[in-house]
C-alpha cells in the first residue's frame, strides 16, 4: 500500500542504553533534545509533554508503554492535523545494547489509520458538524 | 479494497487521497475548493461571481468534485443547488501529508548530538577503544 502507515528509523548511538533511556523518558532529557521544555510521567498512561518555544507549539502524550531500559512507547495527536482530530499515532523508541553503544530503533505507526468513530462522523453523519454546533450556540443564546 | 482499509470499516484510503490530489491538481478546482471552505455552502452563480470563469464551467468542475465525494450538492431547484465541502476526504489526505512531512532524522540527529555532549569525550573514547565488538 503506498499509503505510508509507518515510520521507521535506526540510528546507532555511542552510549550505553541506560544514557539513552534517560534522554528519551526525562523531562530534563526530552526537553534538551526534543523539545525545548518537557515534563513526564513515566508510566503507563501517564501523560507527557514537550514545548517548542520558537513555534509556540506544545505536544500532548500519553505514555503506553515503560520497560526499561529496552522499550518506551507513547501515542500523541498527528502533527499537522487540527487539535480536534481523534486520530493519534503511535511512537515506540526500542533500544538495545550494541557494543559499548546502543542501538535505536523508533517506528511511529498510525498515519493511515481510519477509526471507526470518524468514519461513522465523517462520512454519514457527515458535514453537519458546523451547523449542529452553530445550532447548539443559538439554542444556548435564545435560553439566556 | 486492501485488508487495511476493510479492517478500518472505511473505503479505501488510498484511492480517497488520489481523488483530493487529483482535485487539488487543478487551480479552478482549488480556487473552488477554497471559496467553499472559507465562505460556506455556496452556489454555482455564487462562484462565478467570485471567479475569473463562466458559471457553466464552474458547474462542470462542481460536478466532478460532487462524483468524486469532495462536495456535496444539497437539494434544491436546479439554479439554486448549493455546494457544500465535505471535510472527510480532506482528512485522508492530510494523514498522508502527515506522514510525509513528519520528521525523525532532525530529532535523532539531535539526539546524538545532545548524547556526545553531555557525556564529553570519554565515552566517545571508550566506544573507538572498545569498537568492533559488534561488527
Amino acid at each position: 500500500m503506498a499509503f505510508p502507515d509507518r515510520i521507521e528509523r535506526t540510528v546507532e548511538l555511542a552510549h550505553p542504553p541506560a544514557t539513552v533511556w534517560a534522554a528519551l523518558t526525562t523531562a530534563e532529557g526530552l526537553g534538551a533534545w526534543f523539545g525545548n521544555e518537557a515534563a513526564i510521567d513515566l508510566r503507563p498512561g501517564g501523560s507527557a509533554w514537550m514545548r517548542w518555544a520558537e513555534e509556540g507549539f506544545t505536544a500532548q502524550m500519553r505514555v503506553e508503554r515503560v520497560e526499561e531500559p529496552s522499550v518506551f512507547g507513547f501515542t500523541w495527536h498527528i502533527y499537522g492535523l487540527p487539535e480536534d482530530d481523534p486520530r493519534r499515532t503511535y511512537v515506540e523508541f526500542t533500544l538495545e545494547p550494541s557494543g559499548v553503544g546502543t542501538r535505536l530503533t523508533v517506528t511511529e505507526s498510525g498515519f493511515a489509520q481510519l477509526p471507526e468513530d470518524l468514519y461513522r462522523k465523517a462520512y454519514d453523519g457527515n458535514t453537519d458538524g458546523w451547523a449542529k454546533e452553530l445550532g447548539e450556540l443559538a439554542a444556548y443564546l435564545d435560553a439566556a | 479494497m486492501p485488508p487495511e482499509a476493510e479492517a478500518a470499516g472505511g473505503p479505501d484510503i488510498e484511492a480517497v487521497a488520489e481523488q483530493v490530489f487529483t482535485a487539488l491538481a487543478d487551480p479552478t478546482r482549488r480556487a473552488i475548493l477554497a471559496a467553499l471552505a472559507s465562505g460556506g455552502p455556496a452556489t454555482a452563480t455564487d462562484l462565478a461571481a467570485g471567479l475569473p470563469i463562466t458559471r457553466q464551467a464552474i458547474a462542470k468542475h462542481l460536478a466532478l468534485l460532487a462524483g468524486a465525494g469532495l462536495v456535496r450538492a444539497e437539494p434544491g431547484e436546479r439554479r439554486r443547488v448549493r455546494y457544500r465541502l465535505r471535510s472527510a476526504p480532506m482528512q485522508v489526505a492530510q494523514q498522508f501529508l502527515a506522514a510525509l512531512a513528519r520528521d525523525w532524522d532532525g530529532p535523532l540527529g539531535a539526539l546524538a548530538d545532545h548524547l556526545d555532549r553531555s557525556a564529553g569525550g570519554p565515552t566517545v573514547a571508550a566506544l573507538h577503544e572498545t569498537g568492533g565488538d559488534d561488527d
